[in-house]
């Protein structure tokens, strides 16, 4: 098996740096690898230009002014700059957060350490079993206490794009804070933080062709003005909010990306979402028993999130082992728990256990797809022979009347 | 993870896969484990009157090293007596395969199958453990 056979189809996971992005961040290893705080010569003014043109690209592309990004090591450290600052800053408002059982952990376990501290206290709202918060329940959970909303835009396993305009919208009229999760969004399908009320969004780099390590936090100047406690100590960098000497070739790396993302999405997105429908209609003419996890209207284009019944994950994804996915199955974690964002829709854990995520990227080509479900049907196909549970269903047996003991 | 190289073999060349009927003489079947946990293992031993297992079959829901485990136990019990497969324990199937330690339960499973299909056929042949 050679490098050249692989197929990354995980790109929910990370993706492959754009080579366009690649070639704007290398003159910032090489020639212009000045400081962006030293002010006093050329390649000080250099590195500042090259984080600046970035700041404009992040920033056209989610409808934001540029002062408003702050740049960060990446999405999990947005996402605790977002809430930790807020929560500090406003302490004396109020300290109480609502988000969502689905939101990734970087959100879920920021929430759990400011209670276990005693700093805030959090609701958790259900989402439906089609992924979706509903809007009822994000009313209900608002208290007095109430000073931010934290839900993700996209999900980053079952793809589900949240009702950010209208949560948006029931945050502004009750001034509360919102924050967004967009790891998984932008770049991908249109955000606009003025038309979504959105204040605080997270942006990851890697996410989006760009490098790992990078990322960046959108904080609303004004109407209203969102302050921060800032997280982390030193220079005053990033308007006091994020000290630390920014890393200029990955800031330039995701400037790029973020333009490249801006001016190809709509052909982009389209011809994703072919490939995944061409894989989604190969699999389903080919097999039973299959189960979309997720909303499928309301999706990112590339998330294809389907449990194969009678199949455990990580062994589909063992018989996959040149196809890059990534499944629910606990086997595939160190917790021996299946997804917990599958279980928050209602998914049994007999189907958590054999779900697998597929994410569709700028790289993939059609042939690849064809490859793909020619392998996953055929390996399903075997795995199911093999599968005790799949013999008793074809018995007309109900597995959930069955007594495991 | 990475998987040994003998998970791997029994995972594409599984050995035995398939079903004894239930109600066939000398066929003790155990099925152990759950679909909410992920696992679930089906074993059949064919039990010679003489209490020598001369066959087995198994189907296995869970991860490669279940399917592993359960494919490997299919080929230690054959040729064995009844006594010496219920003394099989899940450190023989731990060593044979390299399994690490989270995938030590794919082991334990195995294990239990196997005393699940000899309980089995116990019951099914009036308890009759004299047979050796």
């Amino acid at each position: 098996m050679t490098v050249a056979h692989r197929i990354y189809l995980d790109n929910h996971s990370t993706t492959r740096v754009d080579p366009r992005v690649l070639e704007a961040m290398m003159p910032y290893f090489t020639e212009q690898y000045g400081n962006a705080a030293s002010r006093n010569h050329e390649f000080g003014w250099e590195a500042e230009r090259a984080v600046e043109k970035a700041r404009s690209q992040a920033a056209a592309l989610i409808n934001a002014k540029p002062k408003e990004i702050i740049w960060t090591s990446g999405a999990t450290e947005s996402d605790n700059l977002a809430i930790k600052g807020v929560i500090e800053f406003y302490k004396e408002k109020g300290n109480h957060i609502i988000t969502v059982q689905t939101e990734h952990k970087a959100v879920l376990d920021t929430c759990k350490a400011l209670e276990r501290s005693g700093t805030a206290t959090f609701t958790l709202i259900k989402p439906k079993p089609d992924g979706l918060v509903d809007l009822d329940d994000l009313r209900a959970a608002i208290t007095d206490k109430t000073v931010l909303i934290s839900v993700m835009h996209a999900n980053n396993e079952i793809g589900v794009i949240q009702p950010v305009a209208e949560i948006g919208a029931i945050a502004r009229e009750h001034g509360i804070i919102f924050h967004s999760d967009g790891a998984q969004s932008v770049g991908k399908i249109p955000v606009d933080v003025e038309a979504m009320n959105i204040d605080l969004l997270s942006i990851s780099a890697h996410k989006i062709y760009g490098p790992k390590g990078v990322g960046a936090l959108y904080v609303r100047s004004r109407k209203p003005r969102v302050r921060l406690q800032a997280q982390m100590d030193g220079g005053g960098h990033e308007r006091g909010m994020r000290s630390g000497t920014l890393a200029v070739p990955m800031i330039a790396g995701l400037g790029e990306a973020c333009e490249i993302a801006g001016a190809e999405m709509a052909v982009e997105a389209a011809r994703v979402q072919a490939l995944r429908e061409r894989l989604r209609h190969k699999l389903f003419e080919e097999l039973d028993e299959l189960y979309i996890n997720g909303d499928l209207e309301q999706r990112l284009p590339g998330n294809l999130n389907i449990s194969f019944a009678f199949v455990e994950g990580e062994s589909l994804m063992m018989g996959l082992r040149e196809i890059a996915v990534s499944s629910g199955s606990a086997c595939t974690s160190a917790s021996l728990e299946p997804s917990y964002v599958l279980k928050a829709l209602g998914v049994g854990d007999d189907l958590a256990h054999t779900s697998i995520r597929f994410g569709i990227g700028r790289f993939n080509t059609e042939e690849e797809i064809d490859v793909v479900a020619e392998k996953v049907i055929k390996e399903v196909r075997r795995l199911r022979e093999m599968s005790p549970l799949y013999e008793m269903a074809k018995e007309g047996i109900d597995l959930k009347s069955v007594d495991w003991g | 993870m990475a998987y040994s190289d003998k998970v791997i073999d029994h995972y594409e060349n599984p050995r035995n896969v398939g079903s004894f009927e239930k109600e066939e003489e000398g066929v003790g079947t155990g099925v152990v484990g759950a679909p909410e946990c992920g696992d679930v293992m089906k074993l059949q031993l064919k039990i010679t009157p003489k209490g020598v297992v001369e066959d087995a079959r198994f189907k296995t829901f869970g991860c490669g090293s279940a399917i592993a485990s359960s494919s490997y136990i299919t080929e230690l019990v054959k040729g064995k007596s009844v006594d010496e497969v219920r003394g099989i324990s899940n450190t023989e199937i731990v060593e044979e395969l390299s399994l690490p330690p989270v995938k030590i339960h794919c082991s334990v499973l195995a294990e239990d199958a196997i005393k699940a299909a000899i309980s089995d056929w116990e019951a099914k042949n009036g308890g009759d453990k004299d047979a050796s």
